[in-house]
């Protein structure tokens, strides 16, 4: 078991709900931003000497802009049906992170400077003025939501915690307070095209590697090609894809997938990253950035088709946001969607039968289905509401023998997130990501116990470095993590069809 | 209107200010919501991709609370039965503010009013949900016990209004009907009706300045409204710079 010095949750009999420990998670900190990563992308390079002014104000222009912060900040109940709800509660404790508390974070702020009965009564409604403690809390609670929704699937208003933690970042990058981990990556991902910070020789020679090494392990010319004009669908991954493992069998998996179904295909060099961390921040403009580029990529390259890779969140904002972000996507075929999810790509060949699948390549896994909160809660795939649910368990059945679902309460619709979206996937917030994680750790483990699983198949580049990172903290080799193309790519016959 | 004592007078002239407060307050807040922007797509999804779709579910949710039933029975079992216990209980006192009675409202009066009468029973749940569950002890401020306690204290003097000392129902109607149709008369100087219509004034004005909103703000969710077509249809951000 990899050593923590601090205490692993005890999963032995499943997560239950805890007691309130207040401040049990009150120490974490971030690493602060550079003055650098702040300037470039639009925020003060330190704090404000008027923050509170500052701050107050950039709140007041998001409730103008966000119809969600503002119906947000006035309409929970706090009937507390969200309160168990969120895997950093239960994994701490900490009342802070019931995803009403958080949200209480901003909202005793909204109330005393934007309310009236705040104004006049000050303590019986909990208004409190934005003090440099009230900072303080938002700094580490805003930083221990990874925006994954669950909370809001069971609240009777829809109340989506993420829309308040964005817009709580949102108001501290303003005042120049930002999180390190994040803006370096917007700020590569601006200046190179990856989060990474790849360039693009780089590029080339993994490709060029992982070519070598396909035809080594199958006989077989697999090309992963880069910039080449005029293919028909441009494939956008997650950089991790690239350099990551377990991910780069993903990679290897969709450049299979692509060969056998004779389809062209290319990376870009331009815009060789499908994650947009600019949603993490609640930055508009860096978010729309991040997709213009991409869109333009594909306008460069002549492509019909954009095709995305196994990413959580990158696929939210690829599904929901691009079309507003960076549309009209007017130079593709209009017969597909836009993006269109490597999964769906995978599914309708399953469908046409232009696949040739050996499944027994697989049987060595017992194989279940962990659901990314962002494609399960912010995204579709397919026409029907659950494709996301439905599709890639399609093809993770179509390619292996033994297939086992998780405890439906841990998964799909109310599925716990990894621990480290939304931000966390940084060292020195393990400890919020180890515990966050127990309670989907927990479920698998169940499946594993009893049902003899030995892998978690996942699409989302951040569940599986957490995952990579976290299981053996409780226990599970990290092996047990894999994406669903790397199984598609063990169980893919290319050659003869 | 000349004739009025002074204590009608008094309560004349606040009933109106409460209304108008209540009336308008909410307007601002809903037109507020109704016109601030959504600049992304923002569906909970699996969520329905049809207008048709959309509204199904939020009937659904209005009339079953089927949200909160997913996400915690002991909860939903009190707020739903707070809620059709309001329903009740306005059903009962529209005949005070109709005249004449239609049948129908007239002839459900009797099980209304059996309904109408368990109003304190979901209160004192729900309160002592909030103190004995530590989550709940935790989020719930002096706001959100007071907000309880003053239905109830209103419901327990209605229910004193019918049961205990009996009034002059006539009397309040009169009143009441008078207020509506701008000619006020004079009120019964009942203290229990008194103490009834205090409360109540107290409640239409603080309505619009608390979460009590959420009554008008569950049409405005975003999250639940927005139909999940953004690849279908794009979804344009008003306040976007082109
Ligand atoms: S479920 Fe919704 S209304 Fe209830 S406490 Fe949570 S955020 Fe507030
Ligand atoms: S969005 Fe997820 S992480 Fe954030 S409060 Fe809600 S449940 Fe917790």
């Amino acid at each position: 078991m990899a050593k923590a010095d601090f205490e692993i949750p005890d999963i032995k009999n499943g997560v239950s709900v805890p007691a309130v420990k207040p401040g049990a998670m009150a120490h974490v900190k971030y690493h602060p931003a550079s003055e650098a990563h702040l300037t470039k992308l639009g925020f003060p390079a330190k704090r404000v000497d008027n923050w509170k002014e500052v701050a107050l104000a950039k709140m007041n222009e998001l409730m103008g802009k966000y119809k969600s912060l503002s119906l947000f900040l006035d309409v929970c109940v706090k009937c507390g049906a969200c309160a168990d709800k969120c895997h950093y509660y239960l994994g701490t404790g900490d009342p802070n992170n019931m995803p009403v508390a958080r949200q209480e974070l901003m909202r005793k702020v909204y109330r005393k400077n934007f309310t009236l009965g705040g104004k006049l009564f000050g303590g019986l409604a909990r208004a409190e003025d934005l003090t440099e403690e009230v900072l303080r809390e938002w700094m580490a609670y805003f930083h221990q939501c990874s925006q994954c929704r669950r909370c809001s699937v069971f609240c009777p208003f829809g109340i989506d915690t993420a829309e308040i933690s964005m817009a709580a970042r949102e108001i501290m990058d303003s005042i120049g307070i930002g999180q390190k981990y994040t803006l370096e990556i917007i700020a590569k991902v601006h200046d190179t095209g990856n989060n990474l910070g790849i360039p693009k020789d780089a590029l080339i020679g993994t490709l060029e590697f992982l070519e070598e090494d396909v035809k080594e392990t199958t006989g077989v010319d697999v090309k992963f090609p880069l910039d080449q004009k005029g293919a028909e669908v441009m494939l956008i991954v997650p950089s991790a894809d690239f350099f990551s493992s377990p991910h780069v069998d993903s990679l290897v998996g969709y450049a299979k997938v692509f060969h056998a179904a004779g389809i062209s295909y290319t990376f870009s060099s331009h815009a060789s990253e499908f994650a947009n961390f600019g949603m993490f921040i609640g930055s508009y403009d860096n978010t729309k950035k991040i997709a213009t580029r991409i869109a333009d990529a594909g306008r460069d390259l002549g492509v019909k088709r954009i095709v995305v890779g196994e990413c959580g969140h990158a696929y939210r904002v690829a599904y929901s946001f691009w079309n507003t972000l960076a549309g009209p996507f007017d130079y593709l075929d209009k017969n597909h969607s836009v993006p269109t999810h490597v999964c769906e790509f995978t599914d309708e060949l399953l469908r046409r039968n232009a696949l040739k699948l050996d499944k027994s390549a697989n049987d060595e896994f017992t194989v279940t289905y962990h659901d990314s909160c962002n494609v399960a809660r912010a995204s579709r795939m397919g026409t029907e509401p659950g494709g996301q649910f439905e599709i890639p368990r399609n093809i993770l059945k179509a390619v292996c023998n033994k297939y086992v679902e998780m405890d439906p309460e841990a998964n799909r619709e109310k599925t716990f997130c990894c621990g480290g979206g939304g931000g966390l996937l940084s060292d020195e917030l393990l400890e919020v990501r180890v515990k966050g994680a127990a309670p989907k750790v927990s479920a698998l483990k169940e499946v594993m116990d009893n049902q003899g699983v030995n892998t978690m198949a996942m699409i989302c580049a951040i569940c599986k470095a957490q995952f990579t990172k976290v299981l053996p903290y409780y226990d599970i080799p990290m092996e047990a993590v894999a994406g669903v193309h790397q199984l598609v790519s063990n169980a893919i016959q290319l050659g003869d069809k | 209107m000349g004739g009025l004592s002074l204590l009608s007078l008094v309560y004349v002239a606040l009933s109106y200010a409460a209304a108008a407060i209540f009336v308008g307050g909410l307007m601002r807040k809903l037109w507020g919501y109704a016109v601030t922007p959504n600049p992304l797509c923002i569906p909970t999804t699996p969520s329905p991709a049809t207008k048709g779709g959309v509204v199904a579910r939020l009937a659904l949710n209005i009339v079953a609370f089927a949200d909160l039933f997913k996400g915690n029975r002991w909860t939903w079992i009190g707020g739903y039965a707070f809620h059709v216990i309001l329903i009740a209980v306005t059903v009962r006192h529209l005949r005070l503010f109709i005249y004449p009675v239609p049948p129908l409202l007239a002839e459900i009066q009797p099980l209304a009013l059996l309904i109408a009468m368990l109003l304190p029973l979901p209160l004192v749940y729900l309160l002592a949900r909030r103190k004995m569950v530590d989550r709940y002890a935790w989020i719930s401020s002096p706001a959100d016990y007071g907000v309880l306690i003053l239905i109830l204290l209103i419901a327990l003097s209605g229910l004193g209004l019918k049961f205990v000392s009996h009034s002059d129902l006539v009397g309040i109607k009169h009143f009441l009907l008078g207020l509506l149709m701008f000619s006020p008369v004079d009120m019964p100087a009942h203290p229990a009706f008194i103490i009834h219509l205090t409360l109540v004034l107290m409640l239409a004005v603080y309505f619009p300045y608390s979460k009590l909103v959420h009554a008008g703000g569950v049409f405005f969710s975003p999250t639940r409204m927005m139909v999940d077509d953004p690849r279908e249809r794009r979804h344009i951000n008003p306040w976007a710079a082109k």
